[in-house]
């Protein structure tokens, strides 16, 4: 199923050709709306836009980057005058100053459209019941998903997050067919329905759209067994305005760009240089529509990857990978890119080990070492020297298989490593010190 | 009939055994027979005390990651030749010994001696049908 067929399926140079116009439309909208911009584009030769010719004339364009967000904080990217302006969403701010989005009319009819693709892409249909447990408020994803759900057609229950009692008792109630919510929460929401002791065939839950934080294969399938459900993926952030920056479909094999508004782009982090078709690299996006807040080469910071074939649901927009990281936690260790996330994967397929750990990167003699430090788990090891030293063995050479490099993996006694409330710091570098 | 063995977790790191055996000692345990496994990062160190229960308790709330299993413990005459006996009886059953290690306190006439085996009763059977006796908890509290 598609929200919008002939534009979710229209040919690959006709989503060129409409991406080149709009490039040139929104880069003459920046030009003329955004003092930032302005000098940007100035400085950098671009100037209007009309010299643009290719899509790939957007390497001349500077990239825009979070700072941005926050040294202009709050209205200085805005392009549209307040009275225009129906809406402003913002984060949550954990990193510095909130990052804020405003929104025209048409932006939150476009964001509507948005999210409703990524919904019909996840199974989402006008019969559907959906409960939405993020938190309401200045957050993107709530409102967001709530507009997509009811331009669907679907029924949208504004549940907010919390009060987990009270959450599974509309879903049988209501006959919730639908939930959204952070995979985490899902997750734990999945946990206490079995707990609560109601079969599931009280629940008519069917599938789960979750999104705002990353899912770990893992974490999904978990999901999936406790409700017995389909769940999907999207893709998106506040700066970019919020969910519906891509989804994944039936297929599971990427989540497709919504191209007609977003033109994705791989660059390299270290040199800027944009990288080609399925190379593994950081993730840049320009807007094409928006006129609240348009941005410019935004640099996600997530590294993934970028495929343009058309995918067996028929959709020919482009998929990105699931992000393997963020180019913020990347660690060059003996010039290999290890993400923790990596990590984590590995280590969540485990047995016996419980999934917290802490890296640890060392030079002596001008040679790295990446050490990692995981906590043992049964206590039924102890039993047998071999075990242990197996598991060690075990989790080196998966390491070195998955991140092609050789570790030391360090065995510690359980609830030794730090436990983390908010982000959690698993990273020790003593290499310049 | 078997004795109950604590296994310890131990993290190659300064201060680890000092967190143990503070601890046992503060539960006024005693130790009666020991044994360290041990590579470059981490090892696991057994014990034979005189109270397995309270020792757990004490290490588990000093945060030492513990397990108390129960292995075979036997006392046999100390000469040349009777550990060789013992070794030979359980060879030829087809009993194979994972680890072992000598009590620490023996007697004028006795050596004492851990044994870790798959099976324990099967071992142990085996063990008294030969003659061997066998310890049991309150032989290790009266040593």
């Amino acid at each position: 199923m598609m929200f919008q067929k002939n534009i979710e399926t229209m040919p690959r140079d006709q989503i060129e050709a409409l991406q080149l116009e709009r490039l040139k439309e929104t880069v003459k909208y920046c030009y003329d709306n955004v003092p930032l911009y302005h000098q940007r584009l100035t400085d950098c030769g671009v100037g209007d836009g009309s010299k643009i010719k290719a899509l790939s004339d957007i390497e001349y364009i500077p990239f825009t980057t979070k700072d941005d967000f926050r040294d202009h904080y709050p209205f200085g990217l805005m392009a549209a005058p307040m009275k225009d302006i129906v809406r402003i969403h913002a984060s949550s701010g954990t990193t510095g100053k909130p990052t804020v989005g405003v929104y025209t009319k048409e932006d939150i009819r476009i964001w509507a459209d948005l999210v409703a693709r990524v919904a019909v892409a996840g199974g989402v249909t006008a019969e559907d019941v959906i409960q939405i447990s993020f938190g309401y408020g200045l957050f993107t994803g709530a409102l967001g998903l709530h507009y997509g759900m009811e331009n669907i057609g679907a029924t949208v229950i504004p549940a907010s997050s919390g009060n987990t009692e009270k959450q599974l008792m509309m879903m049988r109630d209501y006959g919730v067919t639908g939930l959204v919510a952070t995979p985490s929460y899902a997750l734990y929401l999945s946990e206490a329905a079995k707990e609560a002791g109601y079969p599931l065939t009280d629940y008519k839950l069917r599938l789960g759209i979750l999104g705002s934080e990353p899912c770990t294969p893992a974490m999904r399938s978990q999901i999936e067994a406790n409700f017995n459900i389909r769940v999907s993926d999207n893709y998106g952030m506040t700066e970019l305005g919020g969910p519906g920056v891509s989804g994944d479909c039936e297929a599971r094999n990427g989540m497709h760009f919504a191209e007609d508004h977003f033109l994705p782009e791989i660059i390299d982090t270290d040199t800027g240089k944009r990288l080609g078709e399925g190379e593994v690299g950081e993730l840049v996006i320009t807007t094409l529509t928006r006129k609240g807040m348009p941005v410019l080469r935004y640099r996600t910071k997530d590294i993934t990857k970028i495929t343009y074939e058309p995918c067996s649901c028929g959709r020919t927009h482009a998929r990105m990978a699931k992000t393997m990281g963020r180019t913020d936690d990347m660690l060059i260790i003996k010039g290999v890119n290890v993400f923790p996330t990596q990590i984590e994967n590995i280590l969540i397929n485990i047995k016996d080990i419980a999934p917290h750990y802490m890296l640890v990167i060392t030079r002596e003699h001008y040679r790295d070492s990446l050490e990692i430090k995981v906590e043992l788990e049964n206590v039924e090891l102890l039993e047998n020297y071999q075990r242990l030293s197996d598991l060690k063995k075990h989790i080196e050479a998966k390491m070195q298989s998955i991140l092609g490099l050789r570790t030391k993996v360090t065995l510690v006694a359980p609830k030794t490593i730090e436990r983390f409330q908010g982000k959690a710091k698993r990273i020790v570098d003593l290499r310049n010190q | 009939m078997a004795v109950k063995q604590i296994s310890i977790f131990v993290e190659n790191k300064e201060g680890k055994l000092v967190t143990i055996t503070d601890s046992i000692a503060k539960a006024n345990i005693d130790i009666r027979a020991m044994s360290v496994a041990d590579t470059q990062d981490f090892g696991i160190f057994r014990l034979i005390v005189t109270d397995p229960e309270k020792a757990l308790e004490a290490l588990e709330s000093s945060g030492c990651f513990v397990s108390i299993t129960k292995v075979v413990g036997i006392s046999i005459p100390d000469e040349p030749g009777s550990l060789a006996k013992i070794v030979k009886i359980l060879a030829r059953h087809n009993i194979n010994i994972e680890y072992m290690y000598a009590f620490i306190t023996v007697s004028k006439q006795n050596a004492s001696v851990v044994l870790r085996v798959a099976d324990n009763e099967a071992a142990e059977k085996i063990l008294v049908e030969n003659g061997v006796k066998l310890l049991e908890e309150k032989d290790i509290v009266e040593m």
